[in-house]
C-alpha cells in the first residue's frame, strides 16, 4: 500500500473528526491530535527509510498519468522536511495539552492545527505547482486563525497584519504560477523544468523569479518583506509560535522557493546573487534589531529572521557544501527555535512575565526549563559541540570556498552579534535568585510540557550526527542531491 | 411557521413568501446539485443556492428563527460529516469505483453549512445588531 497520500489523509481527517466530539469530550482533541502527529511522524520516519534505497516515490492521483493527472512526489528533500515537520509537530502537538488549557474551545485550536499540519505536509509532496499553492494557503489561512487564536488586540492586529502581507505574497505566487503556466503549458513541476530547459531562459522567467521571490520570500521573512513575522510570532499562542517559526516558515517559504529556483528554473548566477543579497541584509538587520527587545518571543521572532538569512545564504551560494550547510543549518534551526519558543511559553506560564527585565532566577525556579533554554541558545548561537555551530561553520567554510570572503565575514560577524542577543536572552536565566515578587503568579509547569521540551534539547545535542557517515549522513545527503542538481554548474 | 406575526423581521408580505419559497429554493439547490454532470451547476452552485435560502429565512423572519433551523453545532456538525465523506470518497477512489452522487452532495453540504456559517459570524459579529441592544 502506497501511504503517501496518507500524510494528508491523516491531518484532514483528524481536523474534521475534532469538531464533531470536540465540544462534548474536552480532552478528545488531545488525543487525537497526538495520535495523527505521531503516526504522520512514524509514516515520514518510514518514507525516509525507503528514500534512502529508491530516491524518489511517486503516487498518482486516480491513476491518471503524470503530466496530466495530479501526482504526489516524493524525494530526498521532501522527506527530509517531512520528518522535521511531522516530528516537530507531533512534539508541538503533546506541549499543546498542557499550554492551552488556558484558552477556551480548546478543539478550535487543535482543528486549525491539524489543517495547518496537513497543508504543510499537503506542499511537501505536491507534484504540481498549482496544488503547492493550494496546500500552502490551507497552512497559511490556518496559521492566520492561530495566531489570533488569543483573541487579544495585539493578537488581532498581528493576525490582520499576516492576514493582508500573507494574500498580497499569495497574488504574487498566483501571478506567477498563471504567467508560468501560459508559458509552459504544464503545471507538473518535472514536466515544467523539462519545457524551460528546452525553452530556453527568457525574458518571463526573470519576471516570474522576481514574483517568485516576492511572494514566497514574503512566506520566509526575508527581510524587505519581514514586517509580518515579529508580530506575528510573539503574539501567537506559543505552541503556534514554535510551529511558525520552527517549520511554517521554512516550509512556506525556503522550501517552496529552492524547489522552484533549483528544480524548475535551475539556478541563475542573477537569482543566486539576488538570494544572497536578501540573505545578507535579513541576517544583519534583523540580528541588528533582536538586540532592542525586551519581549522575550519578540527577540526569538528577529532571530528567526536572522538565521532564515543564514539559510537564505547557504542556498544562494549554491554550491554543494553551501546547500549542505544551509539544510543542516535549517535542521538545527527547526529545532532549537521550536525548543526555545515552547521554553518561553514555559517561562510565560510559571512565573507570568514574557518580559526579560521582570524575569530573574528561572535555572533556581526550574531547572528543566533553564537547562534547555541555555541548550537551545547556544545551539542557536553557535557553542561549538551543538547543532548550530557545526551547520555555520559549513556555511562560513562554503563562503570562503565559493571564493567569497566578504560573505564569510559578515557570516561570522552575524554569529557574533547572535551570540551577543541570546546571552542578553539567557542572562536573567541563568543568573538570579527565585525571589518572591512573582510567586502568586507562577504555578509549575506539567509533564506534559517538560517532556518536549528535553526531547528537543536533546536532539539539538545529537544533531552532529547527520553529518557522520553511518548514523544519518544518508538523510541529509538525499536531501542535498536533490538541489545539487539544480545548482549553478 | 408561527412567527409570521412576530414583530421580529420584516413585513407579513416577505414573511409570506419566503415561507411559500423557501421549499421550491431548497429543492432547487438540491436540483442543481445533482444534475451537475449533464446540466450547469454542481455541487458548489447547488450549495450556494441553499445557503442563500438559510440566508433568505434569517432576512424575513430574524436571526433566531433561522439559527433554530440551522444551528451552530449542526452547522459544524454537517461540514465536518461531508468533508470526512469526502475523504473517504477519495481513498475509495485510489482502489476502485465510487458513487457519481456522493461527491456534488457532499460538496453542496460543505458550501452551504460553510457559506450560512460565514454569514452568521458575519451579523452576529456586527456591531450595528440592533438585537443586541
Amino acid at each position: 500500500m502506497n501511504l503517501i497520500p496518507f500524510l494528508i489523509v491523516i491531518p484532514l481527517a483528524a481536523a474534521f473528526f475534532i469538531p464533531l466530539v470536540g465540544k462534548r469530550i474536552k480532552i478528545s482533541g488531545d488525543i487525537i491530535s497526538i495520535a495523527a502527529t505521531i503516526s504522520l511522524s512514524g509514516i515520514s520516519i518510514f518514507l525516509a527509510s525507503l528514500i534512502a534505497t529508491q530516491k524518489v516515490l511517486m503516487f498518482e492521483v486516480g491513476k491518471w498519468a503524470a503530466p496530466m493527472g495530479i501526482s504526489m512526489v516524493v524525494d530526498g528533500f521532501s522527506v527530509f522536511m517531512l520528518v522535521i515537520v511531522n516530528s516537530i509537530a507531533f512534539l508541538v502537538a503533546l506541549y499543546s495539552t498542557g499550554y492551552i488549557k488556558k484558552y477556551t474551545d480548546t478543539w478550535k485550536f487543535y482543528t486549525l492545527f491539524m489543517l495547518m499540519v496537513g497543508g504543510m505536509n499537503g506542499v511537501l509532496i505536491a507534484g504540481d505547482l498549482f496544488n503547492m499553492y493550494v496546500a500552502l494557503e490551507i497552512a497559511a489561512i490556518a496559521g492566520y486563525a492561530l495566531v489570533a487564536f488569543g483573541i487579544d488586540a495585539e493578537g488581532l492586529e498581528a493576525s490582520f497584519k499576516y492576514a493582508v502581507m500573507g494574500a498580497v505574497g499569495s497574488s504574487f505566487m498566483l501571478m506567477g504560477i498563471a504567467l508560468l503556466y501560459s508559458y509552459t503549458s504544464t503545471l507538473n513541476m518535472a514536466d515544467m523544468a523539462n519545457v524551460i530547459a528546452n525553452k530556453g531562459a527568457s525574458k518571463i522567467i526573470l519576471f516570474v523569479s522576481a514574483l517568485f521571490i516576492m511572494g514566497f520570500g514574503l512566506k520566509a521573512a526575508l527581510v524587505p518583506f519581514h514586517a509580518w513575522l515579529p508580530d506575528a510570532h510573539s503574539s501567537a499562542p506559543t505552541p503556534i509560535s514554535a510551529m511558525l517559526s520552527g517549520v511554517l516558515i521554512k516550509v512556506l517559504g525556503i522550501y517552496a522557493l529552492s524547489r522552484i529556483f533549483f528544480n524548475i528554473f535551475g539556478m541563475t548566477p542573477k537569482i543566486s546573487m539576488i538570494l544572497i543579497g536578501l540573505a545578507v541584509i535579513s541576517m544583519v538587520v534583523a540580528g541588528i534589531l533582536a538586540f532592542g527587545q525586551y519581549d522575550i518571543k519578540r527577540l526569538l521572532a528577529y532571530s528567526s529572521i536572522s538565521q532564515i538569512g543564514y539559510i537564505a545564504l547557504g542556498l544562494g551560494i549554491a554550491t554543494p557544501l553551501s546547500i549542505m550547510g544551509a539544510l543542516f543549518h535549517l535542521f538545527n534551526h527547526s529545532i532549537s527555535k521550536s525548543l526555545l519558543f515552547l521554553n518561553a511559553g514555559a517561562i510565560e506560564s510559571s512565573m507570568g512575565t514574557r518580559d526579560l527585565r521582570k524575569m530573574t532566577g528561572v535555572l533556581a525556579r526550574s531547572p528543566v526549563i533553564g537547562y534547555t533554554n541555555l541548550i537551545g541558545a547556544m545551539s542557536i548561537s553557535g557553542i561549538p559541540p551543538l547543532g548550530g555551530f557545526w551547520s555555520k561553520i559549513i556555511i562560513i567554510f562554503a563562503c570562503i570556498q565559493a571564493d567569497r570572503p566578504v560573505l564569510a565575514f559578515i557570516a561570522i560577524a552575524v554569529s557574533i552579534l547572535t551570540l551577543g542577543y541570546y546571552f542578553k536572552a539567557v542572562t536573567p536565566v541563568l543568573f538570579g535568585s527565585k525571589g518572591t515578587h512573582l510567586d502568586n503568579k507562577s504555578k509549575p509547569i506539567t509533564v506534559t510540557m517538560a517532556v518536549p521540551m528535553v526531547i528537543l534539547a536533546i536532539l539539538s545535542v545529537v544533531s552532529v550526527l547527520l553529518l557522520l557517515p553511518n548514523t544519518g549522513r544518508s538523510f541529509l545527503d538525499g536531501a542535498i542531491a536533490v538541489l545539487v542538481k539544480g545548482a549553478i554548474r | 411557521m408561527d412567527t409570521v406575526k412576530d414583530s421580529k423581521g420584516m413585513t407579513l408580505i416577505v414573511k409570506t413568501v419566503t415561507r411559500i419559497t423557501i421549499g421550491f429554493i431548497l429543492l432547487y439547490g438540491i436540483y442543481i446539485s445533482l444534475n451537475g454532470d449533464s446540466a450547469p451547476g454542481g455541487g458548489f452552485a447547488g450549495g450556494v443556492i441553499i445557503a442563500l435560502s438559510l440566508v433568505h429565512v434569517m432576512l424575513a423572519f430574524g436571526k433566531e428563527v433561522a439559527l433554530k433551523r440551522l444551528h451552530s453545532y449542526a452547522m459544524r456538525f454537517s461540514i465536518s460529516i461531508a468533508s470526512l465523506v469526502f475523504l473517504y470518497v477519495v481513498m475509495i477512489r485510489w482502489h476502485g469505483s465510487y458513487s457519481h452522487i456522493v461527491i456534488p452532495l457532499a460538496e453542496m453540504v460543505i458550501v452551504g453549512a460553510g457559506l450560512f456559517a460565514i454569514f452568521v459570524a458575519l451579523v452576529l459579529l456586527s456591531k450595528s445588531d440592533k438585537d443586541s441592544e
